[in-house]
């Protein structure tokens, strides 16, 4: 008689109990399977991309990279033309994208006013949220006749006697490509630099200032110095976007796959060479061999990313030191 | 102080200033020339007519408003859920090797190029069942949600204050409940805004959907079959040698981009608030 009392209300708080663990229990396994669901999107990718490329990778073994003859109609396969239009292209745009983004970086985080900065920042990282279809389509009909009728012929005039700036111009070209890349990267540098630049302690720039260096000598020998490995890692984003970008280029760069000497060259890239044949890939093996493009292509872009997240992860810690 | 540093000093300065000026310069002759040639070839007919062939004038891309809208639903449907609870759980249980080994792989898939995503929706869908389809196009979009999803909102649930699941607790909430009455009601807007933008980003996605949604001149019933999208419209469109086709294109192209921009520049906004409140 007496146990029966405090029996009940036990059994009933422990009830309680169990009911709420399992509201939690349930919460947790909820959510730990959907973040679960990005290794099992993650395996799956890098699966589908080694089994879908089988057949490509047992004809042509390692040759795949370094074969350049592309031949759909005799079945043979090499990447070399469409790493080479990619590296190229991604390359020269950093060398377009990486002195100016710098440059608007030091004024945005140096020079103007926060409130100045903070707008014109908001402005420039719209630009990287522009489609890249968009970017295409201004490449085409706004970048190309700019290029012919004023760019290029500048060039030439100056620097017609190196070999990347000989043979005619189409219009379509690995140097058309490169300054669409660099238009849409720079938004990436100028922001990721900007942050790393602003992390920069107050004292280091006043140190500097107190000695008697100019802005500008505070600015390149102190500030930016500091900075490095955080702008480093900007620069390798901007690279990691610039590899895998699709629309723009193939909208651009003439879709030829040749290993060309002049930019002003039609050439193709990886990510565009599966855009336009993919859906045209007529064998097993063809198909094959784009998807070990795409494999190519990853492979890359994970190793690049890797390390630029890397060098700005290093300098967020020595910066929070 | 030597002449020579002054000079070096002012010239190096105007010139950072002369990047900034460009880059925001090049902004406004791109939103400038999509705005000039977009407006001056959008219609009613744009809107409300299926495309037309070659020749004959006055077709518009009703399809491909439609096939982008029933894309995006796929893609909502898809990324949100999972992006959403992922970040739950990284926020609020995510503490060990298995939660940062998580958060490193969305960072890895976040940067895959959309050209790849649209191999893998291939390789998952349209191989195995034969044809392109809206879903298979929908499917691409929504796995490319969910890295950014999922890591937007595990940065504002963690920027709710531990007081306040900590308050809920002590009035005998269970973590559960705490979680879903307390803290995500808190960060709500951020991860609102950040859906929205994660939404815009894939809108204006066209590789991932060249292989997988395919494209379409006619419109497309159900789930199940090939459909037209807007940002693939303007890649055909734009290549082609026909000026009617161009015309569509710029119309197009400014109308995705103003969807685009108005989306950015509201969350923006909106995430500015919240930041500024904190």
């Amino acid at each position: 008689m007496s146990a029966a009392p405090t029996v009940v209300p036990r059994s009933r708080a422990s009830e309680f109990v169990a009911r709420l663990r399992a509201g939690d229990q349930l919460a947790y396994t909820l959510t730990v399977v959907c973040a679960a669901s990005i290794f099992l999107v993650t395996c799956l990718l890098v699966y589908e991309l080694w089994t879908g490329s089988v057949l490509s990778r047992h004809k042509f073994g390692w040759n795949f990279i370094f074969s350049s003859t592309w031949d759909p109609a005799r079945e043979e396969y090499g990447a070399v033309p469409f790493m080479f239009g990619t590296v190229v292209t991604s390359f020269v745009s950093l060398l377009i994208s990486v002195p100016v983004g710098l440059g608007a970086a030091i004024f945005l985080s140096e020079m103007a006013l926060p409130s100045i900065s903070d707008t014109l920042t908001f402005l420039i990282e719209l630009l990287a949220a522009v489609p890249s279809v968009i970017y295409g389509l201004l490449g085409i009909f706004l970048l190309v006749p700019i290029l012919e009728s004023a760019v290029v012929p500048a060039l030439k005039g100056v620097l017609g006697f190196l070999p990347i700036f000989s043979g005619p111009f189409f219009g379509v070209s690995l140097f058309s490509a490169s300054v669409v890349l660099s238009v849409m990267i720079v938004p990436f540098i100028i922001s990721v630099s900007r942050e790393v630049l602003m992390a920069v302690p107050v004292d280091q720039r006043e140190a500097a200032l107190s000695l008697g260096a100019t802005k500008w000598e505070t600015t390149w020998q102190v500030v930016v110095p500091h900075a490095s490995r955080g702008i480093y890692g900007s620069i390798f984003l901007a690279l990691a976007r610039a590899l895998g970008e699709t629309m723009a280029v193939t909208m651009v760069i003439g879709n030829t796959p040749r290993v060309q000497a002049s930019l002003l060259a039609p050439g193709d890239s990886i990510a565009s060479v599966i855009a336009n044949q993919f859906t045209e890939a007529t064998s097993d093996m063809y198909t094959s061999a784009l998807i070990e493009l795409g494999l190519v292509l990853f492979a890359i872009t994970i190793i690049i990313n890797g390390l630029a997240r890397l060098m700005i992860l290093t300098t967020g810690a020595r910066v929070a030191k | 102080m030597s002449r020579r540093r002054k000079i070096v000093n002012a010239v190096m300065l105007s010139l950072t200033g002369a990047c900034t000026v460009f880059v925001v310069g090049v902004l406004f002759v791109i939103l400038g020339y999509l705005f000039w040639n977009g407006t001056r070839y959008l219609t009613i007919n744009f809107f409300t007519k299926l495309p037309v062939p070659v020749g004959e004038s006055g077709g518009g891309m009703a399809n491909a408003f439609v096939g982008s809208a029933k894309l995006l639903l796929l893609a909502i449907l898809i990324g949100v859920p999972f992006g959403f609870l992922g970040g739950v759980y990284l926020a609020e249980f995510g503490t060990g090797v298995f939660p940062s080994m998580v958060r490193y792989m969305t960072d890895l898939l976040n940067g895959v190029p959309s050209i790849v995503m649209g191999i893998f929706a291939y390789a998952v869908v349209v191989a195995p069942m034969g044809h392109f389809s809206t879903f298979a196009g929908g499917l691409a979009l929504g796995v490319m949600m969910v890295p950014i999803a999922l890591r937007t909102t595990e940065e504002f649930l963690r920027s709710v204050p531990q007081s306040l699941r900590e308050g809920a607790m002590a009035l005998g909430a269970s973590k559960a409940r705490t979680i879903a009455t307390v803290v995500i009601p808190a960060a709500i807007k951020g991860i609102l805004s950040g859906m929205m933008l994660d939404l815009a980003r894939v809108a204006g996605e066209t590789a991932p959907l060249l292989f997988t949604s395919l494209g379409n001149t006619f419109w497309s019933p159900g789930w199940n079959k090939p459909t037209a999208a807007l940002p693939v419209m303007i890649y055909h469109y734009a290549q082609s040698p026909y000026e009617d086709w161009h015309r569509q294109a710029w119309a197009a192209g400014f109308v995705l981009l103003a969807l685009v921009l108005v989306v950015n520049v509201t969350a923006r906004q909106v995430l500015a608030r919240t930041s500024h409140a904190r």
